[in-house]
C-alpha cells in the first residue's frame, strides 16, 4: 500500500466533491488509481479521455506510482 | 517570455507592452473573448479553472516550441481563470517579430496550443438555466448516467 496525493479539478472535482484527498491505494500506476476511484465514485469520463500528471507533469498511464506521489487526472481540456 | 494564469481581469495595453523591442517590425495579439452563444445555446457565464502549475508549463512549453520554430524577437500569453462575463477576456497571446509572417504564424500557433493542450477547463452557464463542462460529455458506449450499463 502506498499513500498517494490526488487532485482534482473540473468536472472531476465536482464528481468527487473534493478538490483534494490523501488516499491509500495498491494501485500499482495511474490507470489503476483511475479505475479505482472511478469505481468508488462514479466518474463519467472513461480512462481513455483523460491525461495522468504525476507530481506535477503529465505521464503515459503505465508510469509507476510510487509513495507520496500527486496524482492529478486531466480531464479533455477546453481553454481559450 | 513567459506564460501565465491569472486571476485578475486582462488588460491588452498593458500586455503588449512586455513585446517593445527595437528589432520588431510586426507585432500579432490574439484575444479571446466571451461570448454569449456556443453550439446554438445562449451563454450566461463562463467558469474557467486550471491546473495552473502544469498549466503554467505546458504553456511555457508552447512559447518555447514557437521561438524555435519562427523567427520571433518576444512571446507573451496568459489565460485568466474564474468566473467571467460576455465581453470578458479570457485569453491574450502577443508576439513581436522582424517581420509580419512569423508574428502572425506563431500567434495562431500559440493560440491553437494552448487551446490544444494546457489543462484548463471551461464551464458554459447557460440561460436556460444548465451548465456544462466543455468537452467532457459522456456519450452512449462510455460509463456514465446514460449509458446502457447503468440503466
Amino acid at each position: 500500500m502506498k499513500t498517494i496525493t490526488v487532485k482534482y479539478f473540473a468536472i472531476l472535482r465536482e464528481q468527487r466533491g473534493e478538490a483534494e484527498e490523501k488516499l491509500t491505494t495498491e494501485a500499482d500506476n495511474a490507470q489503476s488509481l483511475y479505475e479505482e476511484l472511478q469505481t468508488q465514485h462514479g466518474f463519467t469520463l472513461p480512462v481513455d479521455r483523460l491525461r495522468a500528471a504525476v507530481n506535477g507533469e503529465f505521464q503515459p498511464w503505465p508510469a509507476p506510482l510510487n509513495e507520496g506521489d500527486e496524482v492529478v487526472f486531466i480531464p479533455p481540456v477546453a481553454g481559450g | 517570455m513567459q506564460f501565465r494564469i491569472t486571476a485578475d481581469s486582462i488588460s491588452a495595453p498593458e500586455r503588449a507592452q512586455s513585446l517593445q523591442h527595437a528589432q520588431a517590425g510586426a507585432c500579432a495579439t490574439f484575444e479571446g473573448w466571451v461570448r454569449n452563444h456556443n453550439e446554438g445555446q445562449a451563454v450566461a457565464s463562463l467558469e474557467y479553472e486550471a491546473y495552473a502549475e502544469l498549466a503554467e508549463a505546458e504553456g511555457n512549453r508552447i512559447l518555447t516550441e514557437a521561438r524555435e520554430k519562427f523567427d520571433l524577437l518576444a512571446v507573451e500569453a496568459v489565460h485568466r481563470v474564474g468566473h467571467l462575463q460576455i465581453g470578458d477576456m479570457a485569453v491574450w497571446v502577443g508576439v513581436a517579430a522582424a517581420h509580419r509572417g512569423p508574428a502572425f504564424d506563431a500567434c495562431r500557433l500559440i493560440i491553437d496550443e494552448l487551446k490544444a493542450r494546457v489543462p484548463i477547463w471551461k464551464k458554459e452557464h447557460y440561460v436556460a438555466g444548465a451548465s456544462a463542462w466543455i468537452n467532457c460529455a459522456t456519450k452512449g458506449n462510455f460509463a456514465g448516467a446514460d449509458s446502457p450499463q447503468s440503466v
